[in-house]
């Protein structure tokens, strides 16, 4: 690059020339470390370690897996938090605010895929969302799909199964958080909503940080990233686990016997299983995976993992705060039902 | 003056962690402040956080949604006195 005139201070140019070739060189050790991953266990675990059969491969599994979904975790999240924080829940609210039904649950559940969330703040985005005017459905529409679909959950997927069922997987969530905000908007939620909420009167919306250099926010990646990988990492060590032993114990075949696609009653098993588990997209796929290679039905998994992350009991207990008992029964029913259907299709289709 | 610094989240653990930075960031630089931790969701909405946490420097929200460090919290609080 050629520097012209009105170039930044010369130590400035040098700061942000840095920043590229440490990013650089990170991105290259980042593909150079998921190409080595494989050949690396091979030769430690059954070239130098010597161990084989079963044992072997769970212990690869093990290995192999964790380091691969922290890497594609890490580079993810890295990329993800950067160009988020360019969007602000402030802005999808603004957004949101004159939407009618219908349009607006497609708005919601668009936004809720690029909107920065956790679900830990559920509470007050819904009651930021209503006291400006959102309707009801439209804001759940945003908190069906922000947790559900999100790009850990869509990366992971696509690491681990093709684009295909990553596209799927996104496909028919956002068609569950659209039709499940749709259908709990008309069912006059106001009556299980506890009155606090209409009389909150929103001050002006807080301003996160107004002007961020790129610096500022690769810095934010980083931050994200420790953050996030140390909050997964006790639940992707316990999924990867599970992983491992059912991929090295399990016989295979043995799911397709007992809970294949032929079997009606293992999606809504698989469900009622989801919901009281409590983890994140990060520590069910590895579980997820090993189950596919032993038989079990894609449909059934990925409606299983939408349980999972969907529908958790700490952040029903969360919404408890707002919503009364039978709002929140029936917004466990619609988004449940949601999830058999798509589990059912799959099931059928693939 | 007594800085008045309100720290916005239902109990998780990023806003014990921002809690603690400004305690921390308040007692390196020597002011008068007080911290205080808000944990009704009412009052975080109605300061209209809707990404916790939430820091609150004289009434005025100066940072949501991420933890911010010790060094930060006094950079915010050098910028706000």
């Amino acid at each position: 690059m050629s520097a012209p005139a009105s170039a930044p201070p010369r130590t400035r140019s040098r700061h942000d020339l840095r920043l590229w070739v440490s990013l650089g060189a990170a991105t290259l050790a980042w593909f150079a470390l998921y190409r080595l991953n494989g050949p690396l266990w091979d030769w430690l675990i059954y070239d130098i370690a010597h161990l084989s059969g079963r044992l072997g491969d769970t212990v690869h599994f093990f290995f192999y897996d964790t380091v691969k979904i922290l890497l594609l975790l890490a580079g993810i999240i890295f990329w993800v938090t950067i160009l988020r924080s360019y969007v602000s829940i402030e802005r999808t609210r603004a957004l949101l605010g004159g939407r009618r039904e219908g349009i607006g649950n497609v708005a919601a559940a668009g936004l809720g895929v690029i909107t920065p969330f956790c679900s830990c703040s559920a509470v007050p985005v819904f009651i930021g969302f209503v006291s400006a005017g959102v309707p009801i459905g439209v804001t759940l529409s945003f908190l069906i799909a922000a947790p559900m679909v999100n790009e850990v959950a869509l990366v992971l997927l696509y690491g681990m199964f093709g684009w295909q069922i990553a596209l799927l997987y996104a496909t028919t969530g956002l068609l569950i958080a659209i039709v499940a905000g749709y259908v709990l908007g008309h069912v006059r939620a106001e009556r299980w909503i506890e009155p606090f909420v209409f009389e909150t009167t929103v001050g002006e919306a807080a301003m996160g940080e107004g002007k961020m250099t790129f610096r500022d926010r690769v810095g934010l990646g980083r931050e994200e990233v420790t953050r996030i990988v140390r909050k997964v990492l006790p639940y992707l060590l316990v999924g990867i686990g599970l992983g491992a032993i059912v991929h090295g114990w399990i016989p295979t075949e043995f799911f397709a016997r007992v809970a294949g696609s032929g079997n009606p009653l293992a999606v809504p098993f698989a469900i009622l299983l989801g919901i009281p588990l409590y983890s994140n997209a990060a520590g069910i796929l590895p579980l997820v995976e090993a189950l596919h290679a032993k038989g079990l039905a894609m449909g059934t998994l990925l409606a299983f993992m939408m349980a999972v992350v969907a529908l958790s009991l700490p952040e029903m207990i969360l919404l408890r705060w707002i919503l009364k008992p039978q709002l929140i029964g029936i917004f466990i029913a619609v988004v449940a039902g949601g999830i058999l259907i798509v589990g059912y299709v799959f099931n059928a289709i693939l | 003056m007594t800085v008045e610094i309100k720290v916005f989240g239902p109990g998780c653990d990023r806003c014990r962690q921002l809690a603690k930075n400004a305690n921390e960031a308040v007692a390196e630089l020597g002011i008068d402040a007080q911290v205080t931790e808000v944990h009704d969701v009412a009052e975080i909405a109605s300061a209209g956080i809707m990404q916790t946490p939430g820091l609150m420097v004289d009434g005025k929200v100066v940072l949501t949604g991420r933890v911010p460090s010790v060094g930060q919290v006094k950079e915010i609080l050098g910028a706000n006195s």
